[in-house]
């Protein structure tokens, strides 16, 4: 994965509303434009934005049937983040195992 | 898993130590404790202090991270910003007495890109992070 595309990703995530879009569809599965828009609580423009920086980030995928758009969430894309706090999963544990020793060893 | 992105936006660890909780927070908030198991840093338990926690340099980070105290709820709650690498994140303990120790929970969350150029090269940077940090522990364990 390029940087950029990681960067999208932090960028994208970043935002409450586009965070619970991408959750919503997470959820839910596959949604229109006009079902996510009754759920995010913000007007249907604002809403296809967000999706674009969604669909940029490659957190979602898009379909045309009809007059609808219909959009679905790549939970692959999260890939980087979860790297990321997987690594520091590691990192804080191996710091607790330390940080156990030092209060044994104090007075 | 219902709820990926919720799931991947927080580190949380806890453990229960069989020590009380005022020599816990001694642990966390004496700069020179901290040293001995976290990073050498220039901490003071003060709100809205601004402290470095420093680590050997590696490719691609140079060994720094930026924080600011947020919560200093002594013996209860310690919480400040983590940035590093262009990534932003806040840290936040919170002691509780338990059966014969404390409860320590440590939650890091939050991660957003910051607005440094430093994010360059996330992807690989990561990895150098830890790795640096590994060294460090290395040489530490020594």
């Amino acid at each position: 994965m390029k940087p950029a595309t990681a960067n999208n990703l932090f960028r994208a995530l970043a935002d409450p509303t586009r965070r619970a879009i991408y959750e919503q569809l997470t959820r839910q599965g596959e949604q229109t434009v006009h079902a996510l828009t009754r759920h995010a609580g913000v007007s249907q423009p604002a809403v296809s934005k967000h999706l674009v920086v969604l669909k940029r980030a490659r957190l979602v995928r898009h379909r045309r049937q009809g007059r609808e758009t219909h959009y679905r969430a790549q939970p692959d894309a999260l890939g980087p983040m979860a790297d990321w706090l997987r690594l520091y999963s590691a990192f804080w544990r191996d710091q607790f195992d330390r940080l156990e020793s030092l209060l044994d060893r104090m007075e | 898993m219902s709820d990926p992105a919720a799931s991947t936006r927080a580190v949380v660890i806890e453990r229960v130590f069989p020590h009380q909780p005022e020599k816990v927070w001694r642990a966390l908030t004496e700069s020179p404790l901290v040293a001995q198991w976290l990073m050498k840093n220039d901490f003071e338990p003060v709100t809205r202090k601004k402290f470095q926690f420093r680590a050997d340099p590696a490719p691609n980070w140079d060994g720094i991270i930026d924080c600011e105290v947020l919560v200093v709820e002594p013996l209860k709650q310690l919480s400040y910003t983590w940035r590093s690498m262009g990534l932003d994140s806040v840290v936040l303990w919170t002691l509780t007495p338990a059966d014969g120790g404390t409860h320590v929970r440590m939650e890091q969350s939050g991660f957003r890109p910051g607005q440094t150029a430093a994010y360059q090269g996330a992807s690989y940077g990561w990895q150098h992070f830890f790795g640096g940090l590994e060294r460090v522990l290395g040489g530490l364990a020594a």
